[in-house]
């Protein structure tokens, strides 16, 4: 831990840049006088499920929103699969994707033409046949010719998740995934993820409230708090540095400035 | 972002899937269908009525039959060519959409195109029955004008591109709060744009504002050619040549301000 009661990231390591869906360096964002992201650097590597957490106002969207050139930086630099964005944001993202709360489909288009049209606007080969497929993987046959905003929240958020794999992207962005889901939709949802990144090598980087679902999928956990990364690394080992049984407890304790680190 | 990079790798098949996007709202929704017909309808009905009027008591009306008409119907390719590149806008701002298109392959010079194609879309739906209303019940046949008139259409379908352009920067920007300007910013060049009167009607200081506005050629050349028989050429030049500054000017204004809602946030809070 730094003097100033933060927990240093883990170092970075050998050939780890190279191989990043996503590479952040010295990132910062500031609206006006408020800091939403404040200098932080982390690198994701590829086929990896990685949870960005922290509170409301931690700077999460923000993070993710400059990964995907929706705001650009203050400050700082950014590489998706290799190429800087969002300079060369045309390189990339036809083989990326993004679900969000903050953004819908069109709600008078049918789940099929809102499927594709997405597919054509990312140059979806058989586009009828991925259409089918994911309608079947998502459960979504039954809906698919019933407008996109007669749904309910969990089959929007299934079509929206079939928006997000139309393309089959090499990288997902999630921002709370399985936000206002029933339990049941929730872990379908996250079945449904782990194995979209067995099945592709897929790198998914999400953000999440739900700490149980980022003790299941997570691969790495990045903590952040007032804009700035509080801790960087597995689940397990966050876990067992605040000597907490669960990820809850330890998002309280970083939340709540309870840091209760247990150094090895 | 440069020019010729804005420009290479304009893809098809990406304007295609979007003019199909707003196609499906279009059929999807009857009131919308209808309303690309009520207004230009109500338009032409009560200005062919005032036109039969006026030109029942004045001699000069007398001699130039269809101004009016005429004019209603030029005034409304301006207006309305606007409103549907700014609705088509508008639509991804009210359906919370633009985050997926902006995340999505889809360029800004792609999106503005597309947008174009929908104004001549909902135009040709609009217009065209205003023209046959013209043509029956008042004995104007606006296709009369021949040549002139393809002239006259794409000078004021570019003006009305520009504007559109340029106000849907402003909502990109400021978001649904700054909607109000797509509806009421093409009625500030009305007086001065001298649809219904001629410049010269103006005070002189005024006129030098006036002729800085490409629809002005536009009625001018129209009057000209209703009530003189004389195709202004020249005019139409002028029109152009400033046309084609207004459109690249809308165009880096319309980048300047993307860029800006990037900076400000404004893409993941496309609210009030």
């Amino acid at each position: 831990m730094t003097n100033d009661g933060t927990i240093k990231p883990p170092p970075a390591q050998p050939g780890r840049r190279e191989a990043a869906a996503i590479d952040v360096a010295h990132l910062s964002k500031t609206y006006n006088t408020t800091r939403a992201v404040d200098d932080i650097s982390f690198a994701i590597a590829r086929g990896s499920i990685t949870g960005l957490l922290g509170g409301n106002g931690a700077g999460k969207t923000t993070t993710i929103a400059m990964i995907m050139g929706l705001v650009l930086p203050t400050s700082g630099r950014i590489e998706v699969l290799g190429h800087p964005m969002p300079d060369e944001s045309a390189e990339v993202l036809g083989r990326m994707n993004f679900e969000s709360p903050y953004v819908d489909m069109p709600s008078r288009l049918t789940v099929r033409q809102n499927l594709t049209i997405f597919g054509r606007l990312y140059s979806v080969a058989n586009l009828r046949a991925r259409i089918e497929k994911l309608a079947a993987d998502l459960d979504l046959v039954e809906f698919l010719d019933r407008p996109s905003g007669k749904l309910s929240a969990g089959q929007k958020t299934r079509v929206a998740l079939a928006k997000a794999l139309i393309n089959e992207p090499e990288l997902l962005l999630l921002d709370e995934p399985t936000a206002s889901l029933d339990p049941d939709t929730a872990d379908w949802v996250r079945q449904h993820l782990e194995t979209y990144r067995k099945q592709n090598a897929a790198t998914i980087l999400l953000a999440s409230h739900n700490m149980l679902e980022v003790e299941r999928l997570c691969d790495r956990v990045i903590i952040m708090k007032r804009g700035r990364i509080e801790d960087d690394d597995s689940p397990e080992q966050i876990m067992a540095r605040y000597n907490r049984a669960t990820m809850e407890e330890v998002f309280l304790d970083v939340a709540r400035g309870r840091v209760q680190e247990t150094t090895s | 972002m440069s020019q010729p990079a804005l420009v290479m790798g304009i893809s098809p098949q990406r304007i295609a899937a979007m003019i199909l996007r707003y196609w499906y709202v279009l059929i999807s929704s009857w009131p919308r269908m209808l309303e690309l017909l009520y207004w230009p309808a109500l338009q032409i009905i009560t200005w062919g009525f005032i036109q039969n009027y006026v030109s029942q008591n004045a001699g000069f009306f007398a001699r130039a039959g269809g101004t009016l008409v005429g004019a209603v119907i030029l005034w409304d390719i301006l207006f309305r060519g606007q409103l549907g590149f700014s609705i088509s806008f508008l639509e991804e701002m009210w359906a919370r959409n633009l985050g997926n298109l902006m995340m999505s392959p889809l360029k800004p010079i792609e999106f503005l195109l597309t947008l174009m194609v929908m104004s001549l879309i909902r135009l040709v739906i609009g217009i065209v029955p205003m023209t046959l209303l013209a043509m029956v019940f008042f004995g104007f046949n606006f296709y009369a004008i021949g040549l002139p008139l393809i002239a006259f259409f794409c000078n004021l379908i570019f003006t009305s591109w520009s504007v559109g352009i340029f106000v849907s920067g402003l909502v990109l920007r400021h978001g649904l709060g700054a909607e109000s300007i797509v509806w009421t910013l093409m009625f500030a060049m009305m007086p001065l744009a001298c649809i219904y009167y001629p410049v010269t009607v103006l005070p002189h200081w005024l006129q030098l504002v006036a002729w800085t506005l490409p629809p002005t050629y536009v009625f001018e050349g129209m009057r000209a050619l209703l009530t003189e028989h004389v195709f202004r050429a020249d005019l139409m030049v002028y029109a152009v040549a400033i046309n084609v500054a207004l459109m690249i000017a809308s165009f880096c204004v319309f980048l300047m301000l993307l860029k800006s809602a990037r900076r400000h946030g404004s893409l993941i809070q496309v609210g009030e």
